[in-house]
C-alpha cells in the first residue's frame, strides 16, 4: 500500500496527475475529432462525387488501418513535415513537437472519423418533412443547418457518440508510445522503478474503468436531459 | 517518395503480415469459444454465473486492450506460483501472452453480440418449435444457436475487423508482427509516409477481405 501513498515514497500523486492528463488527451482529441466531423460531414453528404470521395477515402482508411500505425505516422512523420514547412521559410533548426500535440491530433484524426460516420447517420434520420418544410418557410442553405439540423443532429447522435468517447479514451493508451505521460505510461514507469508490474497495471485498469464508469454516467443524464420532449 | 524504399520493404512487410493474420485467427477462434460461453451463461442464469458474466465482459470493454496485454506480458511473471506452474510454458511466450489477451478482449465483445442476437430471436421461433413437440435442447441446438449466428454476423464481421486493428498491439511485447516491422523500418529510415503507404494497404486490403467475406455469407444465410 506504501507503493501507492502521495508524496515522495508512493506513486499515488503521479497516477492521480496521469489520470488528468489522460482526460485533457482524450477531451483534446474528441474536440479535433469534431472539428474533422464536421468539415468531413457535408463532403459525406454532398452531391459532388468528388467530395463524396475524399470523405470516404478519409473514414474508411482511418477506420481499416491500426490506430497504433496513425500515431507511428504522426510521431515520426510529425516534426520532419514541420520542419519542411519551417525549412520553406528559412528556419533550419531541429524542431520538436510536443508529445501532447501529437497524441491528440493523431487520436483526434482517428476519432474524428468515427464521428463523421456518426453524424451522417443522425442527419440522414432526420425526417425528410423538416428540410423541406424549412424551404417552404425560406430559411436559407446556413440558417437551415444551423437553426434545424444541427441541434437534432446533436440531440441524434449522442448515443453513439458515447460510443466514440469509449473508442478515443481508451486509445489514449496508445499515445503512452510517444512519451507522453498519461495512465499507461506512469504505469510503465512505475512498473519499471517498482518491479511491480502486476500492481500497476492492474491500478491503470481500475483508473481507466473509473473513468468510462463516470463519462458513461453523465452521458446517460446528458441523452436523457436532451431527449425530453421527444 | 522513396521507390526504393517502398519496393525494399514491402516484402519484409509481407511476410511480417503473416504473424499477424496467425495472431487473428488464433485469438478469433477461442474468442468465439469464449464469447459464446459467456453469452449463454448470461441468457441461462439471471443469478451470480451471469453476474460474473457480466462482470468479465464489463472489465474487458472498459480497459484499452494495451492495459490487458501488459497485465499478463508483464504482470503475470511476477506471481510465484503461475511461474511454478505448467501454465508459465505458455505465459514465457509473448505470442501466446498476446493471443490470450486478445482472445479474452474479442470474447467480451462476442458475448454482447451473441446475448443482443439471442435476444431478439422472435418468441414465435420458440414457441413454433415447442408446439412441434421439440424437445428444449434441440430447439436451443438447432433453432436458437443457428439464427443468433445469423443475426449477429454483421456485428461479428466489424469485431474481427477490430481484432485485425487490435492486433498491432502485438508489436508492443516485441512480437514483429505487421506494426512491428514497420516500426522498426520507420525508425531505421526515418520515411514514415512510405511505410505507413504499404503497411496501411496491407491492412487495408485484409478489411476489404473480411468485410466482402462477411458480406457474402450474410447474403448467403439470409431469411
Amino acid at each position: 500500500m506504501e507503493l501507492l501513498s502521495f508524496g515522495k515514497t508512493g506513486w499515488g500523486d503521479e497516477l492521480f496527475i496521469a489520470t488528468f492528463m489522460t482526460l485533457a488527451v482524450s477531451v483534446t482529441a474528441i474536440l479535433i475529432g469534431f472539428i474533422f466531423a464536421l468539415i468531413f460531414t457535408p463532403l459525406k453528404l454532398s452531391k459532388n462525387k468528388f467530395l463524396n470521395l475524399i470523405a470516404n477515402f478519409y473514414t474508411t482508411i482511418i477506420r481499416g488501418v491500426p490506430e497504433l500505425l496513425v500515431i507511428y505516422l504522426f510521431f515520426f512523420g510529425g516534426s520532419s513535415a514541420i520542419m519542411f514547412v519551417a525549412s520553406i521559410f528559412g528556419y533550419n533548426d531541429y524542431i520538436e513537437i510536443n508529445a501532447f500535440l501529437t497524441g491528440a491530433f493523431s487520436i483526434g484524426i482517428i476519432s474524428g472519423a468515427y464521428s463523421t460516420e456518426v453524424f451522417r447517420g443522425a442527419i440522414q434520420s432526420i425526417d425528410k418533412g423538416q428540410f423541406e418544410a424549412s424551404n417552404v418557410l425560406g430559411f436559407n442553405k446556413y440558417t437551415r443547418f444551423y437553426k434545424i439540423i444541427l441541434p437534432q443532429m446533436l440531440r441524434l447522435s449522442i448515443p453513439n457518440l458515447s460510443n466514440v468517447w469509449q473508442i478515443t479514451l481508451k486509445d489514449t493508451s496508445l499515445i503512452s508510445v510517444t512519451g507522453l505521460v498519461e495512465i499507461m505510461r506512469q504505469s510503465y514507469i512505475a512498473a519499471g522503478s517498482t518491479r511491480d508490474p502486476l500492481l500497476f497495471y492492474s491500478i491503470a485498469a481500475v483508473l481507466y474503468l473509473i473513468l468510462t464508469f463516470f463519462s458513461m454516467k453523465i452521458i446517460n443524464r446528458m441523452e436523457i436531459k436532451y431527449s425530453r420532449g421527444f | 517518395m522513396d521507390l526504393d524504399l517502398i519496393l525494399n520493404s514491402f516484402p519484409k512487410l509481407f511476410l511480417a503480415s503473416i504473424t499477424t493474420l496467425k495472431l487473428l485467427s488464433a485469438s478469433m477462434i477461442i474468442g468465439l469459444f469464449i464469447g459464446l460461453f459467456f453469452a449463454i451463461l448470461r441468457i441461462k442464469n439471471t443469478n451470480v454465473l451471469g453476474k460474473i458474466a457480466y462482470l468479465y465482459s464489463y472489465i474487458f470493454r472498459g480497459t484499452p486492450l494495451l492495459v490487458q496485454i501488459f497485465i499478463i506480458y508483464y504482470g503475470f511473471g511476477q506471481v510465484e506460483f503461475i511461474r511454478e506452474s505448467l501454465l508459465w510454458n505458455i505465459l514465457k511466450e509473448p505470442y501466446w501472452c498476446a493471443v490470450i489477451a486478445f482472445a479474452l478482449n474479442t470474447g467480451a465483445y462476442t458475448s454482447e453480440i451473441l446475448r443482443s442476437a439471442f435476444q431478439t430471436i422472435r418468441p414465435g421461433f420458440i414457441e413454433a418449435g415447442k408446439s412441434l413437440g421439440i424437445s428444449n435442447k434441440i430447439i436451443f441446438y438447432k433453432i436458437q444457436i443457428p439464427i443468433a449466428i445469423r443475426q449477429s454476423l454483421p456485428a461479428y464481421g466489424n469485431e474481427i475487423i477490430l481484432m485485425l486493428k487490435g492486433t498491432s498491439l502485438a508489436s508492443t511485447v516485441t512480437l514483429m508482427d505487421l506494426t512491428g516491422v514497420a516500426k522498426y523500418i520507420i525508425s531505421t529510415t526515418f520515411k514514415p509516409i512510405e511505410v505507413f503507404i504499404i503497411a496501411g494497404s496491407i491492412y487495408l486490403f485484409f478489411t476489404f477481405l473480411i468485410h466482402y467475406t462477411i458480406k457474402s455469407l450474410e447474403k448467403k444465410y439470409s431469411f
